[in-house]
């Protein structure tokens, strides 16, 4: 695989020499043959699904399972374990409320991380607040590491679920999911896996890291916008009642009442984005084509060339663990700089970051920063764009060096 | 990407450079008659404005919190500016401010140090920066 000519596959990457895009963890650029799939089934397939007597909607519902057979092979799972939402945020949400509303009661503990994205938050928030559950976390170490030590004192048979994010999107800490998931079951608690950097960017096996539910964002890993999937072992979704109401998750209705259809479809309200999910199965399968063992390599190559590289800088300073157990994102401070002015500096030179907090908040207020400037990676970035990311550093210290 | 290198050395002057590392009227106001709070949700910037009426003037002004260069700038160049002038006035100089950054009105000289931030309306991911205090001016005076 030479990742050089891959850039070719990516009309705006190919398209815009001038930029350098450092901002794949917000969100991927896409390549052609999604596009494509997007296109033609616009202009080939178009009809509602799951519902048609005639043969373009036979064709249109044919596309979307297979879009859902390989989502399912790329995540080591069942088909009818997989559910097309819209993105992480409403994979969570869906289990925070189809699960967490019927099941918790006043006094329940739900155990989160400090490093969590506001998604992995926010959703139980809501529900802890309707449910009188308490929210607890596991602590950061000084790397950025989870700090497992503390699970003895935390994990206590009052916690029904343990809900952590696989990678951090602002550290790119790789998280121990598998050895969590293990202490979490034998206390009972149900494992869902935030796995919106994880899934585009490490190979992943919801079987092996032994999820409950994981939920993944398909335009973080070269799929459109509107499409995402919830992983959920068929077992829990069994039990669950629906999230949203309405056409295709029924089946049976009367003005006063109603019965189900099963998974997957009983979480499947309403018209789903059919282009999107059929576009999101092409991503999947590119991605599977290449291997997710080189795409990891790839970003590690880039990741560790560009901690060489940074250490050149004079002022810059780099947060995140130093180890494997990391993927390809760099949040970094310059001196005194703020990240957003950093951030405004390298747009002039073309290079295209993200400054703030990164919807992760309690991590910044852990490490005393209001905010960070990020670079990530992905497979399309190449050595030489590390590079130009890091001249463009040297140059603005140099220019820049009074407002250090 | 790319505005020539001359937009960001028009807007990151020596002038911003100063109210961004010792900016004036920073700090609690003791006597404040009315405060507001504004935030940037997206990148956690935060700024209070605490004014002193007395009448219809603002008698004293301060603001506290934390920025990027551009904001911290705004809200120290706007203290200075409205300190002392009439309510209706200072609303009046917010407008022309926010038409300034917002919708690249031409400048107006009324708005003084100010005119220093008239690049901001070139980037358009900084607009709201520039705004934050002000807006915060604005919900403390109405």
């Amino acid at each position: 695989m030479d990742f050089t000519t891959l850039r070719e596959d990516f009309p705006l990457i190919a398209g815009r020499p001038d930029l350098v895009y450092l901002d794949s963890a917000a969100t991927s650029q896409k390549p052609k043959r999604v596009l494509e799939a997007l296109d033609r089934y616009y202009k080939e397939l178009n009809a509602n699904v799951h519902r048609g007597a005639y043969r373009l909607s036979v064709a249109a519902t044919e596309a979307y399972e297979e879009a859902r057979r390989r989502m399912a092979r790329f995540l080591n799972a069942e088909e009818r374990e997989i559910i097309f939402v819209r993105n992480t945020t409403e994979a969570l949400n869906l289990v925070a409320y189809a699960w967490g509303l019927r099941n918790l009661k006043e006094g329940d503990e739900i155990l989160v991380t400090e490093m969590e994205h506001h998604a992995g938050l926010v959703p139980w928030h809501l529900v802890a607040g309707l449910k009188g559950a308490r929210i607890k976390a596991i602590p950061l170490t000084e790397e950025g590491r989870l700090d497992l030590s503390a699970l003895d004192t935390l994990l206590t048979e009052r916690v029904k679920v343990v809900s952590v994010v696989h990678m951090s999107n602002v550290l790119g800490t790789i998280n121990p999911v598998a050895e969590i998931a293990r202490r979490a079951k034998e206390v009972g608690a149900l494992v869902v896996v935030d796995g919106a950097q994880s899934a585009p960017h490490l190979p992943v096996d919801v079987k092996a890291l032994g999820a409950d539910f994981f939920a993944l964002s398909g335009h973080k890993m070269l799929g459109p916008t509107g499409a995402g999937v919830l992983f959920g072992r068929y077992e829990v979704l069994e039990g669950m009642m629906p999230f949203l109401g309405g056409g295709e998750m029924i089946r049976e209705v009367h003005v006063d009442r109603s019965t189900y259809a099963p998974p997957p479809q009983r979480f499947e309200a309403g018209t789903p984005p059919i282009a999107e999910a059929i576009a999101l199965g092409e991503a999947a399968s590119y991605l599977m084509e290449i291997g997710m063992e080189r795409v990891y390599a790839h970003d590690r190559a880039l990741l560790e060339y560009a901690l060489k590289r940074l250490a050149e800088v004079p002022d810059l300073k780099v947060y995140g663990p130093k180890g494997e157990d990391r993927g390809g994102v760099i949040p970094f401070t310059l001196g005194r700089l703020h990240p957003h002015d950093l951030a405004t500096f390298l747009h002039q030179e073309g290079i295209a970051v993200r400054a703030g907090h990164h919807c992760a908040q309690p991590l910044h207020r852990k490490l005393g920063l209001a905010a960070t400037a990020r670079a990530s990676f992905y497979l399309y970035n190449t050595f030489e764009e590390v590079d130009r990311f890091v001249e463009a550093l040297l140059r603005i210290h140099t220019r820049y060096r009074a407002w250090l | 990407m790319g505005e020539s290198m001359s937009v960001l050395d028009e807007l990151y002057r020596e002038i911003i450079l100063k109210h961004y590392q010792n900016p004036k009227n920073f700090g609690v106001l003791p006597q404040a008659t009315k405060t507001a709070g504004g935030m940037n949700p997206s990148c956690g910037d935060q700024v209070e404005v605490m004014v002193r009426l007395e009448g219809d003037t603002i008698a004293d002004i301060r603001f506290q919190g934390q920025g990027c260069a551009i904001s911290t700038a705004s809200a120290s160049m706007m203290t200075e500016l409205v300190k002392g002038k009439k309510v209706a006035e200072a609303l009046e100089l917010s407008r022309k401010f926010q038409a300034m950054v917002v919708e690249g009105a031409p400048p107006d000289p009324a708005l003084g140090d100010l005119l220093a931030l008239q690049g901001v309306a070139k980037l358009p991911a900084r607009v709201k920066c520039a705004t934050l205090a002000w807006h915060a001016l604005e919900e403390a005076l109405r």
